[in-house]
């Protein structure tokens, strides 16, 4: 880290890479993250959407796996901060040429970065990279890992369509096994007080639960009627490939949310989706459509959340966050 | 200050705000998260009562803007509303105590993201001096001279002066 860097900062640098960095009271953290996200969409309503409050600040973005809304709405966010940007593009860098990752950090942090936005395929990786820099690091998705932003602006959303979380019944539908917004959002859903079900065919679902809070069911028409919230994850068509599903349309016949399967879930209720959505597959495009369908307030919503997350990490000075890696 | 010496203020910083402006026209009150709040919200009481129009009040929390964000504590319970567009209106800022400045130089970065008002004022409830900056109020209470070590607190009891917490 740069002189500069280092003396802004008091003590070591704070770290976002899990739901459980929120601190040892997840649900008070994530209280505290959507209390200020509240300040933050009202600066992103205002005509001039931005504030000087990272002034001066650096945040570089280093994705290794593509994720365009994800780094776009990190960038948006650094930027309605007033932090300068970077983008660490891994296609055009060299790591093409065989760089090592710890080189690659090593070789940013001299630049004198505040903060690095870490996306890549594998899990771990933003906690190494925690190990090797002064910067704090956000974890933008790692393999099948975590995804905790996405948790955070899940729980916002929710939040601002359904009021509170206790007693609300959470349908977490697809495939689990390789989602790191299922394993963020369950941790994030169950601290705030919502029950969650997984909804799932047996081969897309982790080989073991234990430890999860959660119910499972491979029903999802007997869910449905019960379901205050219905999150659909993305299918990803290679894991037909991999013999997980017999076919798309075989998915989609048994664990889609088709039109006459939404029609049986309650009137209030919310239907989610991280993105991007595969029409058709686990979400028929009419449904996609409908009031209750939040899922272009989701990505709303995450710039505010992000705003809230680098300006804890970065700009607020209060004690957030528990290991510091 | 007692209670209805707070009171008595509140009019006849009511009554210098219609003079200096004569009138209400284009007024808007913005009172400073969070103590100048309700200040704000009593001084358009005052103006009601005294000429028989509602001004608009808002709110502004100024916690981005502050030049030593990081060292304290940013309230989310602390919101910004600034009722309407600010572009040619004139702006009466309120806060109840008026110390180093900073806020204010904070406040008037904030409101410029809001508009190009025609003009702003201040109007506070206590000046206890120690200015850093070089801001001056319009309207003022109270002139309270104080040690730096004190901490004057303005409340619905009226205003106290107290000893710095070590």
């Amino acid at each position: 880290m740069s002189p500069t860097a280092a003396a802004r900062r008091a003590g070591p640098a704070r770290n976002l890479l899990g739901i459980d960095d929120l601190g040892p009271d997840v649900a008070s953290g994530i209280d505290e993250v959507m209390g200020l996200t509240d300040s933050f969409v009202e600066v992103s309503e205002r005509i001039i959407p931005k504030v000087p409050t990272l002034r001066g600040r650096t945040v570089v973005s280093l994705f290794f796996e593509d994720s365009t809304r994800t780094r776009l709405s990190f960038e948006t966010a650094a930027k309605r901060l007033s932090a300068d940007t970077m983008n660490f593009s891994v296609s055009t860098s060299s790591v093409k040429k065989g760089e090592s990752l710890r080189d690659t950090i090593e070789t940013i942090e001299a630049m004198g970065v505040d903060a690095i936005v870490v996306r890549h395929g594998s899990s771990g990786v933003p906690r190494q990279v925690a190990r090797w820099t002064d910067a704090a690091v956000v974890n933008a998705g790692d393999g099948w890992h975590e995804h905790p932003t996405q948790a955070l602006l899940d729980c916002y959303t929710i939040r601002q369509h359904a009021g509170s979380f206790a007693g609300k019944h959470i349908a977490i539908v697809g495939d689990v096994k390789h989602s790191r917004v299922a394993r963020s959002n369950v941790a994030a859903f169950t601290a705030l007080g919502a029950e969650v079900t997984l909804v799932a065919p047996p081969t897309l679902l982790p080989p073991s639960l234990e430890g999860w809070p959660v119910r499972v069911s491979h029903d999802l028409d007997g869910v449905l009627p019960h379901t205050d919230v219905c999150y659909l994850l993305r299918m990803q068509r290679e894991r037909m490939t991999e013999a997980l599903i017999p076919s798309l349309r075989e998915y989609t016949a048994t664990f889609g949310l088709t039109t006459r399967r939404a029609d049986r879930l309650p009137d209030d209720a919310l239907i989610m989706h991280p993105g991007p959505m595969n029409r058709g597959v686990e979400i028929a495009a009419e449904v996609a459509d409908r009031p209750g369908a939040v899922i272009v307030d989701q990505v709303r919503n995450g710039v505010a959340v992000r705003m809230a997350v680098l300006f804890l990490l970065l700009g607020s000075g209060t004690e957030w966050g528990g290991e510091d890696a | 200050m007692s209670a209805e010496d707070v009171q008595r203020a509140t009019r006849r910083i009511a009554h210098e705000i219609i003079e200096r402006n004569h009138g209400l026209a284009d007024l808007v009150l913005i009172g400073l998260q969070t103590g100048g709040v309700p200040l704000a919200e009593r001084l358009a009481e005052a103006l009601v009562q005294i000429e028989g129009l509602e001004v608009p009040v808002g709110t502004l929390d100024v916690a981005f803007y502050r030049d030593d964000i990081g060292l304290r504590p940013v309230l989310p319970e602390a919101v910004t509303d600034i009722p309407g567009d600010l572009d040619g209106r004139i702006v009466v800022l309120v806060d109840d105590v008026l110390f180093t400045g900073r806020t204010i130089r904070a406040a008037l970065d904030a409101l410029a993201d809001h508009g190009r008002a025609r003009a702003v004022q201040l109007a506070v409830m206590v000046d206890r001096g120690h200015r850093e900056l070089p801001i001056r109020p319009d309207f003022v209470g109270k002139n309270l001279p104080t040690r730096r070590d004190e901490v004057v607190n303005v409340n619905d009891d009226g205003v106290e002066l107290g000893e710095m917490r070590k």
